[in-house]
């Protein structure tokens, strides 16, 4: 309810990204329902135009563009979400173990961090999947843990702050435990920064699949997802098809919706009060 | 010896270090496979002598360290063993791609640089204006773009509608540096509006945050001339984010390529990655990431030490 009430004040950019963000999760959780066809059902020729039947036309194969691009929506979608859970996850926990412990814990996972942060992200991951092979749980476990570097320093920043507080120490002083402090004294006062960075590194993730599915490497057809929609259609482009631009278009329609939304949040949480 | 070579030194210490350790861990990253890598790779089906002879080929009878004592000397003689798919060295495959990539990034990088400090410039003089929120709204919008889908418009627009540029930038060392050029306008503009996004909003943030300073403000209320107080007061410290800005959005280039290179068919490091690890064959994987990763470190290494050299505070003995 806190939520609506600030949704309320909100700039209309920030409700424009919200009603954004929600028609691709209501697209991507009822999409066997609203769905035409089915995932995989093949109903016309190659690369049909659009028509009454097939609102957006037809893929390389001839399946639905518009049931494709709603499934899409649930995989591309589930899977960065997952991956981003799990990125914040390992590299909260490690960045506030590292704040809280300081000392050889902070040294060892800062220099790890460092040395996974001095390589480029795209190569990294292109790197390791060749060597374990492609599957989705692969791929969320892979960017999840390139991702939680970025999430580590930002976590770790954030707690290094926080851990300096009177109520900590007198935590810390009625002999709390280390898992305790975490939990009850720094998550919630690291809250506002770590929200906006969630739909950030979401960005990051859902892109970075998109483009892994694009090089061919990330998930694997007949499964939709926008990445390889992209790449399994881009040859219509030549015959002047424009159909690779409905799963592209769609990507980006969701990025700058939580870029949206993300904008506002920074805004609240930086409390700037002088930009309308 | 002066503070600011030490702490030059250090750096680059640091950069070899980081190396050092990518290197490492790209050969213990072939060790940690579950399994045989030979069984793994040729599949069951594989008669125990090919699995042998692939032994052999990636020197798997050895122990490791003397495998990874091998590798990095032979790295180090320009030396990087030979491609499993189609046995020919890999240092040959790499050469002129390498130099193709450098090329696209080079000339992607003329472009860009200027024209994002000149419009970061002016965004951050004018900010909150008109013409620096349509510069927002425009970059905002391009950088939620994935790089594929520029690409794909540019195709659309330039390329099929217009025929203006070729959709395809097949070169080859036999055309002049004209010819060339032609060829790679199209991945050379999806890149360039890509980092231009990234580059001018950054340029943006550090002129900002020196405009706002104290010293900035010392200027204003000493009466100087707007124009004065731009270049001699904050031009000078300015200077050394937005070299580190242009460095770092270099880096990111090295590495943006991989999609762009796939988009254009271009023959460049980035193709070859991704058709070396669809193929696995691991050497080429090997010896091209850790080319990329050597190009990131000493890019980022450079505007470190830019960033050094031209800040007038760090310059200027405590």
């Amino acid at each position: 309810m806190a939520f609506l009430q600030l949704l309320r004040e909100s700039p209309i950019s920030a409700r424009i990204g919200v009603a954004m963000i929600l028609f691709n999760i209501l697209a991507s959780i009822f999409a066997p329902l609203v769905a035409p066809y089915g995932e995989t059902e093949i109903v016309g020729d190659v690369w049909a135009p659009m028509s009454a039947a097939n609102w957006l036309g037809t893929d390389q194969v001839g399946r639905d563009m518009l049931t494709r691009l709603l499934y899409g929506a649930r995989n591309t979608i589930a899977i960065a979400f997952a991956t981003t859970l799990l990125s914040f996850s390992v590299g909260i926990v490690f960045g506030f173990l590292a704040a809280t412990l300081k000392g050889w814990v902070d040294q060892v996972l800062s220099r790890v961090v460092d040395i996974m942060m001095a390589f480029p992200t795209l190569v990294f991951a292109l790197m390791v999947l060749s060597v374990v092979g492609t599957s989705i749980p692969t791929l969320i476990l892979v960017i999840a843990l390139l991702d939680s570097t970025r999430v580590y320093r930002l976590s770790r920043a954030v707690a290094m702050d926080i851990e300096v507080m009177e109520f900590v120490e007198a935590a810390r002083l009625r002999g709390e435990r280390i898992w305790w402090l975490m939990r009850h004294e720094i998550l919630p006062n690291a809250m506002p920064p770590l929200v906006a960075e969630f739909g950030l590194r979401f960005c990051f993730v859902f892109l970075f699949i998109a483009a892994l599915s694009f090089l061919g490497l990330g998930i694997q057809p007949p499964t939709a997802d926008w990445g390889s929609m992209v790449r399994e259609n881009a040859g219509a482009i030549t015959f002047g098809i424009f159909v690779p631009l409905w799963p592209a278009a769609a990507i980006a329609f969701l990025t700058i919706g939580v870029n949206l939304v993300v904008d506002w949040f920074l805004h609240l949480a930086s409390g700037l009060k002088d930009y309308e | 010896m002066s503070p600011l070579i030490t702490l030059v030194l250090k750096r680059v210490g640091l950069g070899v270090l980081t190396l050092w350790v990518i290197s490492v861990l790209i050969f213990v990253g072939v060790e940690l496979l579950p399994g045989d890598l030979a069984e793994e790779i040729l599949g069951q089906n594989a008669t125990p002598e090919t699995v042998a002879a692939f032994r052999r080929e990636l020197k798997l009878d050895l122990p490791p360290h003397a495998r990874y004592l091998a590798w990095l000397g032979g790295l180090t003689e320009g030396d990087l063993g030979n491609s499993l798919a189609n046995g020919r060295p890999i240092a040959e495959l790499i050469g002129w791609r390498f130099a193709n990539t450098l090329f696209l990034a080079a000339s992607t990088a003329v472009v860009a640089v200027p024209i994002s400090i000149f419009l970061g410039i002016l965004a951050a003089l004018y900010r909150n204006s008109l013409f620096d929120r349509l510069i927002s709204m425009a970059t905002l919008s391009t950088i939620s773009f994935p790089d594929f889908f520029v690409a794909y418009i540019l195709i659309a627009l330039l390329s099929v509608q217009l025929l203006l540029f070729p959709s395809v930038s097949n070169i080859n060392p036999q055309m002049s540096l004209l010819e060339k050029l032609y060829a790679i306008v199209l991945p050379c503009l999806t890149l360039t509006l890509v980092v231009v996004a990234h580059m001018m909003r950054q340029t943006r943030a550090a002129i900002i945050n020196i405009l706002s300073s104290p010293f900035i403000e010392m200027a204003h209320l000493k009466g100087l001339r707007r124009a004065r107080v731009v270049v001699r007061h904050a031009f000078p410290n300015a200077l050394s984010p937005v070299i580190n800005v242009v460095a770092l959005n270099l880096a990111y280039l090295v590495a943006g390529v991989v999609i762009v290179e796939v988009v254009f068919a271009y023959p460049g490091m980035g193709q070859l990655l991704v058709d070396s690890v669809t193929k696995r064959d691991i050497p080429v994987v090997q010896a091209s990431g850790l080319i990329f990763a050597a190009t990131y470190v000493t890019l980022n290494l450079l505007a470190d030490v830019f960033s050094i050299i031209s800040n007038p505070r760090l310059r200027a003995p405590r």
